[in-house]
């Protein structure tokens, strides 16, 4: 414990949302502090970096209004922690985890460190429970299970909000009393923000919410904050309490672009597109808290939303997404103009964790077959159409035109489901109608 | 030793700079602060060095203490290794977890464990000259694999006094005339190669069980194979099953920076998998390094060098040995953040200028060997790569400089994966420098007309291409008939032979006589179909005969039995296509 205060009044310099201090006799890596400007508003800060005497302090609520030669910065002693209890249920905080909604405060069961430790690998049971979320694509051809990180590749205007409260919506289990969800919003507007709390209001689930919001009109500095607090939360529920946790994360782009601007303003070297090089290890340290662990009754799957810049997937936000994430659900505008809901471009979608969830005694014995059969038949039809946009429609076969219009019946269908729920044996039951469109010597894939 | 003792000066994320460190050696290890965290020297200026630390450095204060021992950073090498879980820097991850799910700070495990008991059986005498790499003794480590005590690299001597029976890491197994000590373990610096006589050339291949590997792009036993590909390409998967079903006597897994689940899929697998060798459980072959994406980076840039020790020390017993990595764009992407932290000129794309060399010398590593000792044996390490590109972009400076020293090119391609087609080997951009060398090898062991068939397999598969070509201008109902049975016999070869799921019970290992017997079927249709088109059967017939039916599912038939399958299915193919009048 500190007992003599540490109090510096030697700002040298300001830059963005980061303080330099000097004449640091004591600092830790990581430390929280207090900002103490002339005002009287004190801020919140964090030690990023320590060198002799100086450190750099960045400040959550950003620097603007600091006056150097009369604020002073005052190091707690303690990293960055957010206090959980279990009166966190229905409640709604902002993005560094203090209530908005007009209640008190809430009186931590404990204090947690927001960063949280690498789970063990050994540690970890393999996620297997299959989530029936009444969407044909995702529950017939990219199985969610829970433990699960999948994220949903969204573009500018698409509707990836109504899709992620559809599935909260419909997800069988969510009914039950071991359900929650975790709602981290990085850099929303409040117009998002308002249509999240009505949709989860609709869903019912709305005390069994927590939501932490950062809003677009916040501090940046505090998006580095919000995600890391609400999966601290999570792991609060799922590992302590035993609940079945849901963390929904949007708009991770948002988050991104703030790791960026704090990288420029500490003028690192930056990678790809001027993010910083270490961005995978930053999103992994979000993700890889998704999981279940050997022993424990609950889980969290995480469910980010991010936007693709340019509508581009090799973009580096969308694309280390994809590489640390299990799998991906990706939005198109081409389907969205073609008035297809949900808008979901089935080929790139992906999810990793499918074997294990599903099959005879899960959903049904054949599925991973019939799954294959439709993508690849989908795919051969996406081809063609390809092909058709080069040459016409001359050329074709009788054969190559069956698989055109099964593309067409296939999007319009299995994909265009709009608001209706389907069970598994629905969902199953029409991608096998839908095959009965071509011949069965096309159909190599199933038994 | 000589202890050094220094204070923290400075932090910045996995980069620590301690004071007063006077006489410190580069790339020896330390513990830094009150909590003990582990580090390695890897900058001194003056009194000053940089210390790249192996755990989260939050809540290191300045002025706490750094302690450096004067030791390089070292892999424990004995028995016990195998089945067993690491860290980046060996610390044994199960033993790990009985203080809960969440590996805390400081925490400081020996990688073996010396209590544990071993009936050791010498192979030598009082008396016995010996030498680096002779082998002292041996036992059964795991039921499938003998562990062989040998003599350390710089060793050696007469030997005075040898155990026999239960034997321990704790106190010496040999005593030599000079008094000099061999124990069950030897320590060895990980990012020091260890020593054999000599490199051998490569001579036969290192069977994967994959077709589009071992008939098209084979690598060679002792070589090196880059997998670089987009996320979703099937990079990990390639790697779990090379490491199930290769025909290899030791797996070094190594999940470096990539997903916890993952690692828990191959923990909770291989146990109930049988080795393809012994028909025992297949971890008993097996050391899995998991040093996944949300642990410390600088410990990820450690594993790879760990991971290849401990190969390498099962080489030098005489063991074939696979490591696969997945993956090494992470490694890469671990030094560059230490890079800059050290504030380094970058070079391209912000990796450090020494990125191609480092990684040119750990794939130099691997190779087929004669191994230090008296008895000629011979050892090797095969190297299996993943390489994530971002943007799925291969100019990228991680899969450039890894194509420059690798062996074999395996490219995966994003759209043969959102076809589902799987292994999406791209096999235009993928290459095989091993094949010509491999060649007599499968002329005598596979069948004389092997490497004939493949050509043709390559031959059919490039004439796809180009025929695809015209379709894109003309369409296909323009092609010459002939044509259009070329372009049916290469959706056979494709559909039916490159595709292998590595979800099938039958299929997932295909052995070479499967292999060959499937071209053997495919190319008698294509044959045969042309000669019967000459001779004035329409196309039609040919396409839709349940033949090509039965040619595009024989994947799904396991390997016993299959040639005689083939054989038969060539009579039917011969005697309804060719028996037309
Ligand atoms: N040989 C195969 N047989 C069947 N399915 C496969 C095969 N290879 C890959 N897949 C499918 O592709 C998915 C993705 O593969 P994998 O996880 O190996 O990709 P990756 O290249 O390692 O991606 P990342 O770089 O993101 O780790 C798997 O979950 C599986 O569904
Ligand atoms: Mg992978």
């Amino acid at each position: 414990m500190d007992l003599i205060s540490r109090e510096y009044r030697t700002i040298t310099g300001i830059t963005g949302p980061l303080v330099f201090v000097e004449g640091i006799k004591r600092g830790s890596f990581g430390e929280m502090c207090i900002v103490k400007m002339d005002t009287a508003e004190t801020r919140t800060g964090q030690i990023l970096k320590l060198e002799g005497d100086k450190a750099v302090v960045q400040v959550l609520e950003g620097a603007s209004g600091i006056d150097r030669d009369k604020t002073s910065i005052i190091p707690t002693g303690e990293v960055a922690k957010v206090g959980v209890s279990m009166d966190m249920m229905g409640r709604i905080f902002n993005g560094s985890g203090f209530p908005i909604d007009a209640l008190p405060e809430i009186i931590p069961e404990k204090n947690l460190d927001i960063n949280g430790l690498p789970m063990n690998p050994v540690a970890r049971e393999k996620p297997n429970y299959f989530i029936e979320t009444g969407i044909s694509v995702i529950d017939g051809l990219n199985t969610l299970v829970r433990g699960q990180k999948l994220p949903i590749f969204s573009s500018a205007g698409l509707p990836a909000n109504e899709l992620v409260l559809q599935i909260l919506r419909q997800a069988r289990g969510a009914e039950e009393e071991d359900f929650c969800v975790i709602f981290g919003a990085m850099g929303i507007t409040s117009r998002e923000a308002f249509f999240f709390r009505e949709g989860i209001e609709e869903t019912g689930a709305m005390s069994r919410t927590v939501s932490f919001i950062n809003l677009a009109s916040d501090p940046t500095v505090e998006r580095f904050f919000t995600p890391r607090i609400a999966l601290t939360t999570a792991e609060y529920f799922a590992f302590e309490k035993g609940f079945q946790v849901m963390v929904v994360l949007t708009d991770m782009t948002a988050y991104c672009e703030a790791l960026r601007e704090l990288g420029s303003a500490r003028e690192e070297i930056p990678g790809r597109r001027s993010y910083p090089g270490y961005m995978y290890t930053d999103l992994a340290t979000l993700y890889e808290r998704a999981g279940c662990i050997k022993g424990s009754q609950g889980s969290i799957t995480i469910m980010p939303i991010l936007t693709m810049p340019e509508d581009d997937i090799t973009h580096p936000i969308p694309d280390l997404t994809g590489y640390i994430t299990e799998g991906q659900i990706v939005l198109s505008r081409d389907m969205h103009m073609k008035g297809i809901y949900p808008p979901i471009n089935a080929l790139p979608c992906l999810s990793r964790l499918m074997n294990i969830g599903i099959g005879k005694g899960r959903t049904r014995e054949g599925h991973r077959e019939l799954a294959d059969q439709l993508y690849a038949s989908y795919a051969k039809g996406i081809h063609i159409r390809r092909l058709v946009a080069i040459v016409g429609e001359e050329g074709l076969t009788e054969l190559d035109r069956t698989y055109l219009a099964f593309a067409d019946e296939f999007e319009k269908r299995f994909i265009g489901q709009g608001e209706e729920r389907r069970t598994i044996d629905e969902t199953l039951d029409l991608g096998l109608e839908l095959l009965k469109m071509l011949p069965e010597r096309e159909l190599k894939r199933l038994k | 030793m000589d202890e050094i003792r220094g204070k923290i000066y400075g932090v910045s994320g996995p980069v620590v700079m301690a004071s007063s460190m006077k006489g410190a050696k580069m790339h020896t290890t330390c513990h830094v602060g009150y909590a003990g965290l582990l580090g390695e020297i890897i900058r001194i200026e003056g009194d000053m060095v940089t210390i790249q630390v192996y755990e989260d450095t939050t809540g290191l204060t300045l002025g706490e203490e750094v302690i450096s021992f004067g030791r390089p950073l070292t892999a424990m090498l004995g028995p016990g290794l195998l089945s067993n879980v690491y860290d980046g820097i060996q610390r044994p991850l199960y033993i790990v977890s009985e203080s809960g799910a969440y590996i805390g700070k400081g925490i400081r495990i020996e990688g073996l464990d010396l209590d544990r008991k071993w009936g050791f059986n010498p192979h030598k005498k009082a008396g016995d000259e010996v030498g680096p790499g002779d082998i002292l003794g041996s036992f059964a480590e795991t039921e499938s694999i003998t562990h062989k005590v040998m003599v350390p690299p710089g060793v050696k001597g007469v030997i005075k006094e040898i155990s026999k029976g239960s034997v321990s890491g704790r106190s010496p197994v040999c005593v030599l005339t000079d008094g000099k000590t061999i124990r069950l373990f030897q320590e060895w610096p990980v990012r020091v190669p260890r020593p054999f006589k000599s490199k051998l050339p490569p001579t036969d291949p290192f069977v994967t069980g994959q077709r589009v590997f071992d008939t098209l792009l084979p690598i060679a036993e002792g070589g090196t194979a880059a997998v670089p590909g987009g996320f979703g390409t099937g990079k990990t998967v390639v790697e779990h099953t090379i490491a199930k079903y290769a025909r290899t006597d030791i797996v070094i897994y190594i999940g470096c920076g990539e997903r916890g689940n993952e690692m828990t899929e191959v923990l909770t697998e291989f146990p109930h998998l049988k080795d393809p060798m012994t028909g025992l459980p297949l971890n008993m072959r097996t050391v899995i390094i998991a040093n996944t994406s949300n642990m410390p980076v600088a410990a990820r840039e450690a594993s790879i060098f760990t991971g290849i020790t401990i190969a390498e020390y099962f080489r030098d017993m005489g063991y074939r040995v696979a490591l696969m990595a997945d993956s090494i764009s992470r490694w890469a992407e671990a030094l560059r953040e230490i890079s800059s932290r050290l504030e380094e000129m970058p070079s391209e794309e912000g990796f450090p200028p020494y990125l191609a060399s480092r990684l040119g010398g750990f794939y130099e590593r691997a190779g087929k060997v004669n191994c230090l000792g008296n008895d000629g044996r011979t050892g090797s390490v095969t190297v299996i790569s993943a390489i994530s590109p971002p943007g799925g972009d291969f100019s990228e400076p991680v899969t450039q400089a890894s194509l420059r020293v690798a062996g074999a090119l395996w490219a995966l391609d994003t759209e043969l994966a959102y076809a589902r087609h799987f292994p999406a080997v791209n096999w235009k951009r993928s290459f095989s420098l091993y094949y010509k060398k491999l060649s007599s090898w499968f002329e005598r062991e596979v069948a004389p007309d092997m490497v004939e068939l493949r050509s043709r397999l390559a031959a059919l598969l490039q004439k796809e291409e180009d025929l695809n070509e015209v379709v894109q201008v003309i369409g296909v109902e323009a092609l010459q008939d002939s044509d259009r049975l070329t372009l049916e016999a290469a959706t056979i070869a494709r559909e039916g032979f490159l595709r292998q799921s590595a979800f099938s019970e039958t299929d997932a290992f295909a052995s070479f006589e499967k292999q060959y017997w499937m071209l053997k079927a495919i190319f008698s249709f294509l044959d045969s179909s042309m000669k019967a088109l000459e001779s004035g059967v329409y196309l039609e017939r040919i396409i839709e005969s349940p033949l090509r039916t039965s040619l595009l599912r024989m994947q799904n038939l396991s390997n016993e039995g299959f040639r005689e399958w083939a054989e038969d299915m060539i009579g039917k193919i011969e005697k309804e296509l060719l028996s037309v009048e």
